[in-house]
């Protein structure tokens, strides 16, 4: 793991857990976090299903969030999310 | 007259009319979207989620395939289109409609009718609850011999109670005049008039509109349409005794290979690393054979086994193994209380595996 990826895995956040969903449900469970949480401005994303390198960060740009970092281990793919960052 | 009456008389712009429109990820709905921009409305993309959609996920389970193939084909559209997509979730909502379709399936379990009246009025409680002021589909006249004959829109339309408020911006000109045409939001004349089968129309337009990649044409929307899939879907039923399923259920129908040797039993074999890997993360739902003494797939038992017919399973799925030509294979058994035992194993000879138990 490099210093970013040790960085945000280690960064205190909420974390969502979308280990072992498939495309779209990762998308799906992160739109109702977000629209169910508005006071969360940062959060981590913890994804198994390599289609969210795509899909996060297209769903994130289209909605106004961005992916701030990313990181893959042990079949892992976590994004640090920031939310309403347009 | 003073600067402040001059402005009041000039009329505020009006503010764009909003249309939510239905992104199956596919080319005619990206074009739908893109017509209807282009009359300068304001569009949203709204794609549901039945569980059953062709997505991403044999890809993503299966240990091949290039990372473009992986992103999501609504997602991505939207994003082509600069628009934004809410995906929502409808898996329960879905399970009356696949089960009881009040106008049957067609050559599958593809229940069309029923599932494009149910997304209609899904699209119908979104556009109320959002305020969106009218609905587009990408829909063809004649192009889908089930739900898209001229009289079946028209049905569609009226089940929905959306007559008028339901736009196929690609068959329009074929179609009565909606009230967005004759409120004068969008002009008939900038509507299409394409109908049947031929892609060329559609083809030649996304050239003209500057896309230069897009979905397969015409695929398929979902899983249901797939004859082997739709076999094993009443497999699950006809062993269960009762037409109902979970997600869980129809996730494993896209994985693996399915074997029921005996009513009681069925067996999923991974084909490759991927899959077995994602039939492992099953580990604690189902009874699981893995081979330990060879290379070899993750099999799962799904249904009630005896010391007779876990032998015989443990045989089958040895036959999946590189140790197919060995006299013995080592097989760990994993029960469901998680204790563990191992089985030694002489592998089914390939003609002794029947063709029948083939799902
Ligand atoms: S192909 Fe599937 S998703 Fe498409 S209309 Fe038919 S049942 Fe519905």
């Amino acid at each position: 793991m490099d210093d970013l990826s040790a960085a945000v895995a280690a960064t205190p956040l909420p974390e969502l857990n979308l280990r072992r969903l498939l495309c779209p449900l990762p998308v799906i469970r992160l739109e109702q976090y977000v629209a169910a949480h508005p006071e969360v401005t940062q959060l981590r994303v913890v994804a198994t299903d390599p289609g969210v390198k795509h899909d996060i960060p297209v769903w994130c740009r289209m909605n106004g969030h961005r992916v701030i970092a990313l990181s893959e281990a042990d079949g892992e793919i976590i994004q640090l999310i920031q939310i309403g960052s347009l | 007259m003073n600067e402040s009456e001059t402005a009041k008389n000039i009329p505020e712009p009006a503010a764009p009319r909003r249309a939510v429109a239905l992104i199956s990820g596919g080319l005619d709905s990206m074009l739908a979207v893109r017509v209807m921009q282009q009359q300068g409305i304001y569009v949203e993309g709204i794609n549901f989620y039945t569980g059953f959609c062709v997505e991403g996920h044999t890809q993503a389970i299966r240990t091949s395939g290039g990372s473009d193939e992986k992103r999501n084909s609504a997602l991505w559209v939207a994003d082509q289109l600069g628009i934004r997509l809410h995906i929502i979730d409808v898996i329960e909502a879905y399970k009356p409609v696949l089960l009881a379709p009040r106008h049957g399936y067609g050559s599958n379990l593809n229940p069309c009718l029923d599932c494009k009246i149910f997304m209609l009025k899904k699209a119908k409680e979104w556009l109320e609850a959002n305020g969106f002021d009218f609905i587009i589909t990408g829909e063809v006249v004649g192009q889908r011999p089930m739900s898209q004959l001229a009289a079946k829109l028209r049905i569609i339309s009226k089940k929905t109670e959306l007559e008028d408020l339901l736009v196929r911006p690609l068959s329009g000109k074929h179609l009565p005049e909606t009230l967005p045409e004759r409120e004068g939001w969008i002009k008939r004349e900038g509507l299409y008039d394409f109908n049947g089968r031929s892609r060329k129309p559609q083809i030649a337009l996304a050239r003209a509109f500057g896309f230069s990649d897009w979905s397969t044409p015409a695929g398929g929307c979902c899983f249901l349409t797939d004859e082997n899939y739709s076999r094993k879907l009443r497999d699950l039923w006809q062993a269960q005794g009762e037409r109902r399923y979970e997600l869980d259920d129809i996730m494993l129908l896209k994985v693996g290979r399915h074997l029921r040797p005996l009513p009681e039993f069925k067996l999923l074999i991974g084909r490759d690393e991927g899959e077995s890997n994602f039939l492992y993360g099953y580990r604690k739902q189902f009874i699981t054979l893995d081979i330990v003494s060879h290379n070899g797939p993750i099999t799962l038992i799904d249904g009630t086994v005896d010391a007779t017919t876990l032998h015989l399973a443990a045989r089958i799925a040895a036959r999946y193994s590189q140790g197919h030509a060995s006299d013995s294979v080592v097989v760990n058994v994993r029960r469901l209380d998680g204790s563990e035992s191992t089985l030694m194993v002489v592998p089914l000879p390939k003609d002794e595996v029947n063709p029948a138990w083939m799902i």
